[in-house]
Order: structure tokens, then sequence, then C-alpha cells
């Protein structure tokens, strides 16, 4: 009895300072809720809309600060990392989330009351009484948070928990759309659904390495690897479906059935924010998770993983030339840039490659991030009757009607094809050449090739904008908002000087590095 | 001085105020346009006076760091090569800005004229750098980079079926450019120098094998560029739809990016690799050399016929470049500017026709030197240099290949000769079948040439009549250049059996 007194007990030690980029952003969006819950209608967005931009800019302050004092540490009890490789990812996140809540303020873009069925009367009604969902900052909040936390977590349980709260705010935000509801029902529905499964995934996989090493902390599981003996089986179920778990997050092949469909049907600007802060914080996981836990096993999956590049890499790329919807492209798109990006996942090797292929994958996914951003806010902004014009054979033409907008986005695709003097270039090369040194010519050269399928469908779109004739009845082009237009130049002057003087994001994404992974 | 930042910085500069022009005052673009690429014209020549041919060998050197982390530099220079190759690319572009005054402005058209010049200024500046850069890897980013304003000229200002020339044409250099990419980082990651600056590459890659591949990652972009047989198929078509002052810069200068990387990359880094593959490479050129020669005299359209004249042509090139002997050496240089002349002169000159007549195709023309004597004449010194007539330049180009390649490889330089043969007829007889016989109906009232046409051809006669008597300033320039590329490839040197006392060899030298 006396032994099981509270002396045996102490409290956890939390590093609160490390941890207040995440705690800010969390703490805003409670306080969102709050502000849903007791203050009048007509007031909640002009609150909402400062608090979320605030609270992000806050903690972009803190990461960058936190950065420049050079913290590199397993915070809370080992439980949450913080180091190189997160504070840059955190940066990452929140700029392109800041980029992204400025779409998210244009109202246009969402459902005037979610709870009325598609078409009904209550639906008009709501729609004359200009109502809005102001809970979707809140959300917005909740999501990043947990995008902040799923790279950062160094304990499979709290990457699990980090994936839920990243996830469920999409799912609710992915139904959102004011247009085309029954499509954006659907997207959200199928997002769920399959979410929730690759979920299950995850945690059976989480179960299976505990059974293993004892343990979920990822660094426990690496030592589990060198001393436990004859559990091989619960070892490799546990790191396969784990994979699977994270590879659907990613939207690898053959798990990236939901992207087109979630990306088509989401509200444009949340898509946005799927597209970029999504994809870099289920990199950062993936990275975690197969870079520290099962690091020492990489002879193991290293070929699952090239398969799964090449797929990916194939996949994406070809499908995406038989598309005629611009989000659906751009999904298919972002699938085969997932493919890129694995060539690096795969090029491990002593400690410099690793640092190489690290930094290769941190520079690659900010250009992707901010041409991406960029390019779903262009589609904010050509619309029809029926809300954005999506099909692309509404796109010809673009170049006369609209020659700054066409260009623009004719630089996104440029960037995303990987034509020199845009970023897109030195990211394609800072994944690939850490690729090449790491004996994965083979790999490359499925993605050079795939490359120059991809251009096809890029280029094919430019030749609508520019070289094709305008539709008699073509789309209008929205005058844009403030916050449109200067996401839109924002994320135009990030390629262009992203393409010519790469080197300070270089450097930065290199120091990220340097350190590897905390353990 | 930076000379070769500010020739590279003035286009750039102009592009930008070209495209600033108020809506409406398209006149004044051109006139920006053609004052800046007079500007950049002279400044050329300025520099090219203090060329010290038997300095160092690469002048006006500039290297900056420019991305450290990949070993990347802003790192440009000349050797005799590129400086020629600099100078052809900025004498053309004046004479092809005079030329395509009215060529954006046709009312049907309703595309913008001030961006149409301005993307010719950027494309003289990426011109200017492909062939000046000494890093490896900031000439792939020319190499690259220069096919956007390209695709743009063809694909929004060109003929009927522009698109899909427009995107062929980008398709087949964006694979071609990507195989190279795989080569400059596995160059990169084997040499493991740090560094991507050409001289210190040399000799980094030693392994057989591993210079082979990588030979081949370049060669093939370059071969796709330049363009050699079986690789070619992009260009008849975005030559016969590009308009005449595209198809111009496209034939006559970014094509030579191909064959002067084959000269400065494929042969500099990977000598073994390039002995190697030099049979295969000399079957190419000649099946090219005879192949365009054939299909050419079977074309209906003047464009595309001298498109395949051109193929031709470039395989006399690499024939050049790979037959490793000073001679051929030197000639396939001159070649490569000869060309550019010869070609643009009969390109500028097809293109006055269609403008007159509206149709490219051949059989609607007849008889036109009666009722245009002058562009008659012209068009016949332009085609006659295409086929190589002595006493024009294209001739001693030709020649001096002609030799070099028989010193040391005799059946191809035999069986190339025949492309002179064919050269003849698919050139007299498109001549006789458009300018000579009865006029017809449809050229009675074609107009002779204006005088700012006249401005535009004379300068191109003048320099191929100029180089063909007289082609030494060009050769001192080039010879030193072309021998320490052999040194580098160490390439035995002919020696001819029987010692020859007198003058070495022939035409200039």
């Amino acid at each position: 009895m006396s032994t099981l007194t509270a002396a045996a007990i102490e409290a956890p030690k939390i590093e609160y300072g490390e941890l207040a980029p995440m705690l800010l952003v969390f703490g805003a969006a409670i306080i969102g809720v709050l502000v849903e819950a007791f203050t009048p209608r007509y007031l909640r967005k002009s609150i909402q809309m400062p608090i979320t931009i605030l609270s992000m800019v806050g903690a972009l302050a803190l990461t960058i600060w936190q950065g420049a004092q050079g913290v590199r540490n397993a915070a809370a009890m080992g439980a949450v990392a913080v180091d190189g490789p997160s504070l840059f990812i955190w940066g990452a996140i929140l700029l392109l989330a800041i980029v992204s809540v400025l779409l998210i303020n244009d109202d246009d873009q969402f459902v005037a009351q979610a709870a009325a069925v598609p078409g009904s009367a209550e639906e008009d009604q709501a729609i004359s009484e200009g109502g809005a969902h102001t809970e979707i900052y809140p959300l917005v909040l909740f999501a990043v948070g947990g995008m902040m936390l799923f790279p950062a977590s160094n304990d499979l349980l709290i990457m699990f928990v980090a994936l839920e709260v990243m996830s469920l705010p999409l799912y609710l935000l992915c139904g959102l759309a004011r247009r085309r509801r029954l499509l954006s029902q659907e997207a959200a529905m199928k997002y769920f659904l399959l979410g929730a499964f690759s979920s299950a995934f995850f945690l059976y996989g989480t179960a299976l390495l505990y059974g293993f090493a004892g343990s979920v902390d990822l660094s426990a599981i690496d030592k589990a690897l060198a001393t436990v003996g004859g559990q091989d089986t619960l070892l490799y179920m546990g790191a396969a479906t784990l994979g699977v778990g994270l590879l659907f997050k990613i939207g690898a092949a053959p798990f990236q059935a939901w992207k087109p469909d979630v990306y088509q049907g989401s509200p444009t600007p949340i898509t946005a924010l799927m597209a970029s802060g999504t994809l870099i914080a289920a990199f950062g996981a993936l990275l975690r998770v197969f870079w520290v836990a099962l690091g020492n096993l990489d002879t193991q999956w290293t070929p699952v993983l090239w398969g799964v590049a090449i797929l990916t890499m194939i996949v994406g790329a070809v499908l995406a030339i038989t598309q005629t919807d611009i989000k659906r492209m751009l999904a298919y798109s972002s699938i085969a840039h997932t493919g890129f990006l694995l060539t690096a996942v795969v090029a491990t090797g002593k400690e410099a490659q690793n640092v190489n292929a690290l930094s290769g994958i941190l520079f690659y996914l900010v250009t992707y991030g901010f041409a991406t951003v960029g390019a779903f806010a262009v589609v904010t902004m050509i619309r029809d009757a029926g809300g954005e014009a999506g099909h692309l054979s509404r796109w010809a033409g673009l170049g006369k009607r609209s020659p700054a907008l066409a260009g623009i986005f004719a630089l996104f695709l440029l960037a995303f094809a990987g034509i020199p003097l845009t970023s897109g270039f030195f990211g394609k090369y800072a994944v690939f050449a850490p690729a090449v040194a790491a004996g994965g010519v083979g790999l490359v050269i499925v993605g050079v090739v795939t490359s120059a399928m991809a251009a096809f469908f890029y280029v094919r779109v430019i030749v609508l904008m520019f070289f094709s004739d305008p539709a008699p009845e073509g789309p209008t082009i929205a005058l844009p908002s403030m916050g449109t237009a200067a996401v839109v130049t924002l994320a135009a002057a990030a390629t262009v000087v992203l393409g010519v003087f790469p080197q300070p994001v270089l450097d930065l994404a290199h120091s990220a590095a340097q350190s590897l992974f905390v353990r | 001085m930076p000379w070769l930042s500010i020739l590279m910085g003035v286009p750039v500069v102009g592009a930008l105020a070209v495209a600033a022009v108020p809506k409406g005052s398209d006149k004044l673009a051109k006139q920006l346009t053609l004052g800046v690429s007079l500007v950049v014209l002279v400044l050329t020549l300025a520099m090219a006076a203090q060329f010290d041919r038997s300095g160092a060998r690469y002048q006006f050197s500039e290297v900056h760091d420019w991305i450290p982390s990949f070993g990347v530099h802003y790192a440009v220079a000349v050797d005799g090569i590129a400086l020629v190759l600099i100078a052809l690319a900025v004498v053309l572009v004046p004479i092809v800005v005079l030329a395509s005054w009215h060529d954006a402005d046709r009312p049907e058209a309703k595309r913008s004229v001030k961006t149409y010049f301005a993307l010719i200024l950027v494309l003289e500046a990426m011109m200017i750098g492909v062939f000046a850069a000494t890093d490896v890897f900031l000439f792939y980013v020319f190499f690259e980079a220069m096919l956007i304003p390209m695709y743009f000229m063809i694909g929004s200002y060109g003929g009927a079926q522009r698109s899909y020339a427009a995107v062929k044409f980008l398709l087949y250099s964006l694979f071609g450019g990507l195989l190279m990419l795989v080569a400059v980082i596995a160059l990169y990651a084997i040499a493991a120098k740090g560094t991507f600056l050409q001289p210190e590459l040399l000799g980094a890659i030693k392994d057989p094998t591993t210079q082979k591949w990588l030979f081949l990652g370049f060669f093939i972009a370059f071969a796709v560029k330049a363009p050699v047989w079986p690789f070619h198929t992009w260009l008849p078509d975005a030559a016969a739809q590009a308009p005449a002052g595209a198809a111009v810069l496209l034939v006559g200068v970014l094509d030579k990016v191909g064959t002067y990387g084959m000269l400065r990359f494929c042969l500099e880094l990977f000598p073994d690799a390039a002995k190697f593959f030099t049979p295969l490479i000399l079957t190419l050129s000649v099946i090219g050399i005879v192949y365009g020669a054939i299909v050419a005299i079977g074309q209906t359209d003047m464009k595309r016929l001298i498109a395949y004249t051109s193929i031709s042509h470039f395989g006399f090139i690499t024939m050049g470049v790979f037959a490793m002997s000073a001679d051929a050496g030197a000639g396939a240089t001159l070649y490569m500017v000869n060309h550019g002349f010869s070609t643009g002169a009969l390109f500028l000159l097809a293109g006055f026709l269609i403008n007159r007549r509206g149709s490219q195709y051949i059989a609607d023309y007849g008889g036109v030197q009666k009722v245009a004597p002058v562009l008659a004449g012209t068009f016949l010194v332009a085609g006659l240099s295409s086929l190589s007539l002595p006493g024009l330049s294209t001739f001693v180009s030709e020649f001096l290949v002609l030799i070099g390649t028989f010193e040391n490889y005799v059946v191809p330089a035999v069986i190339a000769l025949s492309g002179m043969v064919l050269a003849a007829v698919y050139i007299l007889w498109m001549y006789q079948r458009m300018m000579g016989g009865p006029v017809q109906e449809s050229v009675k009232a074609l107009p002779d040439l204006n005088l700012r046409e006249k401005f535009v051809v004379a300068p191109l006669i003048a320099l191929l009549v100029v180089f063909g008597f007289f082609p030494k300033p060009l050769l001192d320039v080039v010879n030193p250049a072309v021998h320490q590329t052999l040194t580098t490839v160490h390439a035995p040197q002919f020696t001819p059996a029987i010692p020859v006392t007198a003058e070495k060899k022939g035409a200039g030298q």
C-alpha cells in the first residue's frame, strides 16, 4: 500500500516555451469556439478573422525566434520533437496557412447554412439572409494545429492524436462549398470514410509495433530493432500498416484515390490549405516514422517505397493527362509531385547524404506549397454562372481576356513542370540530386520521364489559355479581393524569387536538416 | 568590365521597357526593340575587338557564386567558338526585328505586338547566356529556359497549326533536356568536385562505362536540339509554323546550341566516350545529310523545304564535330555561323514571299523573277549559299568539314559529298519552279522588295560574300579554340603522307 503513495508519481515536465507556437494556435482555436458561442452573429467574422491571422502570425514569430535560438529538443517527456525539421515545417505550414486564410476570408466560397438540404427552401432563405459559417476559422486553426503536431510527434500515439486533430476539421471543411454542394458533400463523405479507414490502419500498425518494441516512442522502437529478436512478423506487419496510413495521407499510389474527388469537391481555399499544409505535415510525419523509428530497417522498406514512388509518379502523370477539370488535374499533378518527393525519401545513406535528402525535401515542399496555393487562388477567380469555371474548355482564350492573370497561372504551371528560373526547377533538382547520389538513378529516370509527361498537361493548359480563341460566353474574371490579390502576388513572387535566388531558403532548409531528427 | 553580363543585361532591360510601352504605341515598341538590339550588336563588336586571339582560351571571364549549396556558379566567359556564335546571334536579332516589323500586327491575329518583340529580346539575352556559360548547370538553365520564349513565339504568332507545332517543339526539347538533367546531376555526384564549373570538371570522369552513360544523356539532348536524324521530326513542323523571324532564330541560333553543346560538353567532358560513339554518330550524320536532302526535294511547302535542308546541313556540322580533326572542327564551327546567315536569308525571303502571296506552297508561285527581280535575285543568292557555291561563305565551311572528315574517315566523307549534289537539286529546282517559267496569274501584282526589306537582306548577302572570299577573321578566332578542344580530347592530329611545303590548307588559311 505504502509503495503506491503519491511520491512515486512525478508530474510530467512540459517545456511550454518550446511548444508555444502550437499552444498559441490551439488556444486561439478554443477562443474561436467561445466566440462562436457568445458573440452575436454579425460580429463574429470581424472577431474571428483577426484572431486567426494574429495567432498564426504570432506562432510564426515564435517559431522563427526558436529557430534563431537553435532549439533542438524532444519536449514533453520526449513526446514532441522540437528540432530543426519540425521548426522549418512549422514555419512553412504557418506561412501557407496564413496565405490560405486570406483566401478563406472570401465569403463567396462557403455555404450559407450547411444543415440546409441543397436546393431546398431553407437554403434559399439562408442565402438571402446572408448566412455564413464563421466556425470555419476555429476549424482551420484546429487543423493547422494538428498539422503542426503531426510532423513533430516523436511518439506514435501523439502522432495518431495529431492525425485526428488535423483530419477531422478538414473532413468538415471539405463539405462546406457554396456551389455544387452535393459534390462537396460527397467529397467530404469520401474523405471521411477513406480517412477513417487509413486512421484504423495507422492505429493497428501502432499497436503491432508496440507489441514488437514494448513502446510507442519512435526512438525506443529504433532501439528495439537491435535488441528484440523473434518478433519479425509483428515488426513487418506493424511497419506495413503504419506505412499504409501515412502513404494515404500524402496521397501516394495506390492510396491516392481520394485526392481528385476531395480536391475537386472542396471549397477551393480549403483545397489550397490541404494541398500545401497537409502534404507538408504528412511528409514530415512519414519521414519521422521511416527515418527515426524504422531507420535501421531501411533495407526492408526501401524497395517497397521505390515501387510506391514509381507507381505514384506514373499514376499521377498518366491520369492527369485525361482530366478535363482544372482542380482534378491539379490533384493528379499533386500526386505526381508526391512521387517526385518520395524519390528523396528513399535516398538514405550516410549522415551527409541524409541531410541533403532531407533539406531537398523541405525545400521542395516550400516551393510546391507556394506554387500550389497560388494556382488554387487563381482558380477561385475564374468564374461563371455556376461558381468556379472548373472545366478546362472554359479556360480557352483566357490569355486574351486577362493576360496578367493567365500569365501568372502559366508561371505556376511552368513551376510545376520544373522549367528553370522558376522555383519548381530547383525543387526538383534538390530532390533528384540526393536520389542520384544514393544510387537511385533508375528512380530519377522514371522521375524525369514522368516530368516530361506531366509537362504535357501543364503545357496543354497554357495552349488553351494563350493559343486558343476565347469561348463565346467565357467565364468572368472575378475582381480579386485584397486577400486574393495578395495571395496571388505573394505566390508568384515566391515562385520567381525561389527560381532565381534559392540560396537563402536552401541555406535555411540545410541548417534545419543539419541536425536531422532528434531521437 | 563585365562585358558578358552587360550583353545579357541590356536586352533584358530592353525587354522590360518594351513590355512597359503603353498599349497602342506598337511602333514605339518596335523602334525600341530595334534600338536595343543594335546597341547589343555594337557592344558585342566592341567586345570582340578586344578579344585576344593568342591570349588565354577563356576571356572576359566572370565567376560568382550563385547557389553554393549545389556548387552552381554564375560563370560566363567566351572562347573563339562561343564568341563567333554570340556574334551570329546578335547580328541576326536586329535583322529579324526589322524583318518581322509587320509580322505580329496582322489584323486577324489580335496578338499583342509588343509582347512579340519583348520575347525576341528575352531570347537574345538567353542566347548570349547559353553560349557564354562555362558552368554546366548555368548552361542547362539557359538551355531549358530559352524554350519558353520560343514556345510562345511559335504558339502565339505562328501559322494555322501553330499550337500543335509549339507543343511538339517544347515536349521534344523538354524530354531531351530532362534526360540531360539526370546526366548533369550524375556528373556532379560522380565527379564529387563540389562544383559545376566546366573547366574544373574536365577529366573528372575516368570510368569508361560511366562516361558512356553520361555522354548519352548529354548527347540525346543535343541531338534533339540540333536536330540529328532520327530526332529531327519536330523541326519541320516548328519551322514551318513559326513566323519567319522566329524560324530564323530557331534554326539559325537555337539549334546551334545543340551542336555547340556537343563540341563543348560531349567532347571535352567525356572524350573517351566520344571516341567510342564516333562511328555511330558519323553514321547518323551521314544518314541525316542524305535523308534531309532527299526529303527536301520532295517538299511542296517552302518553309518545310528549308527546314529539311537544315537537317542535311546539321548532318555536316555533327560530322565535322565528331571527325576530331582540326579542319573539321574549325569547319563545323564556321558552318554553324554561315548556316545561320544562309538559312536566315532564305527563311526571311520566304517569309516576304508568303506575306505577299499568302501561301507557302511552291506550286502557288511561278515567274516571280519577272515581276520582282530583286526578290528573286536575292533568293537565288541565298539559295546558292545553301548549296555551298564557291565564293560564298558556306562553301568554305563545307569544304573544311569534308576535308577534315576525309583525313580520318574516308567513307562517310565520300557519302556526304552526295549531299552537295542533292543540295543543287533541291535549291535550283525550287528556284526554277517559283521564280522561272511563265508568270502566274496570282503573282502578277507581286511587289518587289521595299526599302526595309532590302535593309534586311543586304547585310546577310554581304556577310555571305565577304566571308566567302575572306574567312580569315573568323578562322583566326575559331582555330585556337578548336585546337584546344581537340587537345583536351587527345585526338591524334592528321599528318599528310606527303609533307606539304607550301601553305598548309585550302581556303582561307
